[in-house]
Formats: structure tokens, C-alpha cells, sequence
């Protein structure tokens, strides 16, 4: 598949949502809803689980599946109250030394006069600034689409995976084709461009693992397969994160993102 | 009409912000209402238009100019050049033009100054430099003016103006959110004071981290500050957008800004500020003084 083919695979809606993860990897999930502040966006879903005989607080952005769902999930694209929510859950672990694991599927936060209105600048802002010192070990995983800032903000851990096909990307491929070629058509280009593929942000450092996906994922037996291994994958990760002393948690995460850039120094 | 204008290259303008028409280089014209001044009395009216109060597009060195004390900046980390991390088709030149456009090597101009004479950590983004979109060196030199303020206990005045994210260099981009943030984070935690200036336009990536980050944010009168642009959300959603949406006003009424500041008093804003936060974080050193 070329790169944008994997977009468009992750759009196709031929793959699990993140609700089949919480329901596939964790037992005893209960859900748990609003930010306490305006409402309860079904973008974002979140509550407690067990990972085995860990508690875990998983959050995930989910899209839906038939359309009254798609609706109902606002397809995945979460408001500034989805992200607040998110937030609340996210503290509420820390409180209560629970690891995180974070579930990333978004064409991107929402873009709507009700988000402007309720801030979705600052919502996501405030997930960055508080994820980044949360005293309790985060793990988010990109599962289809990571659409910039939406994405982000759900996605400052200590360590990021990614499916094989995911994508993860400032700007969708359609969005900075027509930015910068005015030709939405112009789209495949600009996803070669973006380098937005697991493989690419593997080898930037962006990602700490890429996680092999089955052929087909409605063959059932593939499936089980994926899942197993991932629950496996993911028990093994969050042991030592949390044995880890949470000032060096803290000063891993922090340089995990400053180390991020690369520059030039022209001396004249 | 002037002709010549008509035949012009489009410039670089900011969605929804406002051009500033290139004349003869003494000759300014008001983006607003269209009259012509020359420099000096558009400068002695703190970059306002005198008839209408529009606000010429002010750049990051100007900014400066206009809220340090004089002669007071100096600049960190000048020499910080991009590199084309992709190689991004079309972006080495796009960078070469931009800096020739405003003769800076990136879109931030970061460093420490004195402004009422207390002492400051302050950086001005660069509306001209790829219309202060942020890649690895605008993240960079703000991080690094964040470590710097934290390191010595400075407050930080931040004057954003941008487009967001700079999609040349994709998700190493859209990182710098984060590390920013973290450096924002790690200066609060420090007890350091953070002052942010927002004005037109602010929007996307820039908004979602540091723009909304201060301990007071502020904006310039009619600044258009957001998340998504008002082009993609009219597309989204097809309808019109209600007048003033995404403007100063809005922000403040939403509960998002302490407060809209007048360009003509934003130096005395920013010293009453500095004052009362005592450079945040010195109080310590401030009370050994005294013994």
C-alpha cells in the first residue's frame, strides 16, 4: 500500500474501533462520562479497567460504527469538552496511581462554532501542559487516524505505539495539498510529503513501536490473534513504567518530546 | 486605481488578516480603511492608524521594539536556521525566500530585554516568516527562552502571531506543541510568571499549546484567534459564521482572554504586569536583599 492508500484504509471503516480494544484487551471496563464542566462528548469515551490484574484508565476516541453510531460518536472528531473529559480521567488516575492508556482514532478535533465557542484551542492546550507532568504512566496508541492537534492531545506519553497502517500527521494529506498546491487532488503527493506512516515517524523517533497488524482484521481468528499479543505487549510496557520513580518518569517524558527537532546554525 | 498593484504577485496574507500594500518605502496605507501615512506619524501613534485605528501588521522586530525598553533586547539564539527534515518538496526555497522577505533566519525573534526596567524573558513571533508557522526552530528557541526564564527565575512576556503548525515539516511540527508546552509547564511549576500577547491572527497550532498557556492572556483589539480557520469551519459546517466570531471580543465574552488591550497601552499593560509579579519567582532573592 502507498501512504495515502493506508489513510484510506484507516478511514475505510474496516478496522477495530476503539471500543474493541477496551472490550478485547481489558475486563470489567466501566464507563465514565462527562468533564464536569459542560457535557459528555461520545467522541471521547473513557472509564476503569482491568488490564489483567492491573487498573487501568483507558480513553479512547472513537468513531462509530453504522450511522446512527458514526452520528452519535460526532465520527471520531471530539469537542473541547471530549478532551476535558479526558483530562478529568486522566487526573483522576493520577490520583489514584493508575497508569493510563490512551486509544487514538481522529480525522482531527472537531471544527465547529460550538468548539471555537467553548475553546477547543485551549482544551487541547491544557491536555498538553497536564500530560506532560502527570504523575502516573501514560501510554497512547495510534490505532487509525492521528489527526494533528486532536490527536496530540490525547497522545503526550511515555511512550507512543502504532498500528503498521495508522497514520499520524500534522495536517490531513487532502488539507495541506490544498494549502499548498490548491489541488485537494493532489492529496497522494502530499502524503509522501507528510511522511505521516508508522515506518517514517519510526525512524524520526516520534514512535517507540510499531505494531504488526493482521491481513484481515474481520477474520476472526487473526484477530484474537492481534489482540492477544497486543494485551501481552502492553501488560510487559506498563510493569516497568510502573516500577519507574516518578521524577524520572517525568524528566523521560519530558525529554522523550524536547528531544524532538533538528536545526541549523549558520555562523556568519 | 494604480495599475501596477493590479498585476502584483499576491502577497503572503494570513487568513482572515490583513496585507500591508508594499509603496514607496516611507509611505504606509492603513489595512483597515485605506489612507496613506508616512512612517513617523503611523510610528508615533503606536502603529495605529490615526484616522480609523486600524493596526498596521507589526513585525516581530518592530514588537519589540515597541514593548522593551530601548536598546534593552538582546537577542538568543539568532543564528538558528531550519533544515529541511523531509525534504519536503519546495521547502528549502520557501525558506530562503522567507528569510530574504524579512531578514531573519526563522519565525521567532526570542531573548531577554527590560521592559520598565524590570527584567524579562520575551519573544515575538514573525507574521512575514512563513506566516509564523512553527517547525522545529520556532518549538526550539521558545523552549529554549522557557528553559532560560525557568534557569533564572524571569517572567515571560510571549507575543504570538501565526498560522500554526508549519506543514513542511509534518509531525516534527506538530511535536514542538508539546515540547513547548512542557517547557510552559515546567516554568509555571517554577512559579515563573507568563504573559501572553495574542494578536492577528492566532490560530491553530499555536493556539492549541503556548498562545493559551499564560497566566494572563491577553489580545490586541479584533485579533482573530482560534483553533480551526474560519475558511475550514465554513466548510465544515456550510453555513455562515456570525459576525465577530473567532475575533478579541468573542474570546473575552467566551470566558478566554482576561482581558483586550488597546496596542497604545499595551507597554504600560505589560510593565503594571511585570510589577505586581515582582519578575516572578525573584521574590526569594528580592527579601535577601533586604537584610
Amino acid at each position: 500500500m502507498t501512504i495515502f492508500e493506508k489513510i484510506q484504509y484507516t478511514r475505510s471503516g474496516k478496522r477495530p474501533t476503539a471500543a474493541a480494544y477496551i472490550d478485547a484487551l481489558f475486563t470489567d471496563f466501566i464507563q465514565l462520562h462527562g468533564d464536569r464542566r459542560f457535557g459528555d462528548d461520545n467522541a471521547v469515551i473513557g472509564g476503569i479497567a482491568m488490564l489483567g490484574n492491573t487498573p487501568i484508565t483507558v480513553i479512547g476516541i472513537e468513531k462509530g460504527h453504522d450511522t446512527k453510531d458514526k452520528i452519535q460518536h460526532n465520527f471520531g472528531q471530539a469537542n473541547p469538552e471530549g478532551y476535558r473529559k479526558a483530562l478529568r480521567l486522566m487526573k483522576q488516575a493520577e490520583k489514584f496511581h493508575r497508569p493510563v492508556i490512551t486509544f487514538v482514532d481522529t480525522a482531527g478535533a472537531y471544527c465547529g462554532i460550538g468548539a471555537e465557542e467553548r475553546g477547543q484551542g485551549s482544551a487541547i492546550a491544557e491536555n498538553l501542559y497536564e500530560m506532560m507532568t502527570l504523575k502516573t504512566p501514560i501510554l497512547s496508541i495510534i490505532i487509525g487516524e492521528g489527526g494533528s492537534g486532536g490527536a496530540l492531545a490525547l497522545a503526550v506519553a511515555d511512550a507512543v505505539w502504532m498500528l503498521e497502517n495508522a497514520y499520524y500527521s500534522v495536517v490531513s494529506p487532502e488539507g495541506c495539498a490544498s494549502i499548498l498546491w490548491k489541488d485537494p487532488a493532489k492529496a497522494d503527493e502530499a502524503a509522501q510529503a507528510l511522511k505521516p506512516d508508522a515506518g517514517n515517524l519510526y525512524e524520526l523517533g516520534i514512535i517507540e513501536k510499531i505494531i504488526a497488524e493482521p491481513e484481515d482484521f474481520s477474520a476472526d481468528a487473526e484477530k484474537n490473534l492481534f489482540f492477544h499479543t497486543l494485551q501481552k505487549d502492553l501488560a510487559d510496557a506498563i510493569r516497568p513504567l510502573q516500577g519507574m520513580q516518578t521524577d524520572t518518569l517525568l524528566t523521560e517524558r519530558y525529554d522523550k518530546f524536547r528531544k524532538v527537532g533538528a536545526y541549523d546554525r549558520n555562523h556568519h | 486605481m494604480d495599475l501596477k498593484a493590479l498585476f502584483k504577485k499576491a502577497g503572503n496574507t494570513l487568513e482572515g488578516g490583513v496585507r500591508i500594500a508594499k509603496k514607496r518605502s516611507s509611505t504606509l496605507s492603513c489595512p483597515r480603511c485605506g489612507s496613506e501615512y508616512d512612517k513617523e506619524s503611523v510610528l508615533k501613534n503606536h502603529w495605529a492608524c490615526p484616522r480609523c485605528g486600524g493596526y498596521f501588521r507589526m513585525s516581530a522586530r518592530r514588537r519589540l521594539r515597541f514593548l522593551c525598553d530601548t536598546d534593552s533586547f538582546q537577542e538568543l539564539d539568532r543564528d538558528m536556521a531550519s533544515k529541511d527534515i523531509l525534504n519536503f518538496p519546495g521547502y528549502s526555497e520557501k525558506l530562503a525566500g522567507a528569510a530574504e522577505k524579512c531578514g531573519q533566519k526563522e519565525g521567532v525573534l526570542c531573548g531577554i530585554c527590560k521592559i520598565g526596567g524590570q527584567d524579562a524573558c520575551i519573544f515575538a513571533m514573525e507574521p512575514d516568516f512563513m506566516m509564523g508557522s512553527m517547525g522545529s526552530v520556532v518549538g526550539e528557541k521558545i523552549t529554549r527562552l522557557f528553559e532560560y526564564a525557568t534557569e533564572r527565575h524571569l517572567p515571560v512576556v510571549g507575543c504570538t502571531v501565526s498560522g500554526g503548525a508549519r506543514m513542511q515539516e509534518g509531525i516534527v511540527s506538530l511535536m514542538q506543541m508539546a515540547k513547548v508546552s512542557g517547557a510552559v509547564k515546567r516554568h509555571s511549576d517554577s512559579g515563573g510568571f507568563y504573559l501572553t500577547i495574542i494578536t492577528n491572527p492566532t490560530t491553530g497550532g499555536v493556539t492549541a499549546s503556548f498562545a493559551m498557556l499564560g497566566d494572563v492572556i491577553v489580545a490586541e483589539p479584533g485579533a482573530l484567534i482560534g483553533f480551526a480557520g474560519p475558511r475550514v469551519i465554513e466548510q465544515t459546517i456550510r453555513e455562515n459564521l456570525p459576525k465577530g466570531f473567532q475575533r478579541s471580543d468573542f474570546l473575552l465574552s467566551h470566558g478566554f482572554l482576561d482581558a483586550v488591550v488597546p496596542r497604545q497601552e499595551l507597554k504600560d499593560f505589560v510593565e503594571k504586569m511585570l510589577r505586581i509579579h515582582g519578575e516572578a519567582g525573584r521574590q526569594g532573592d528580592a527579601q535577601h536583599d533586604n537584610f
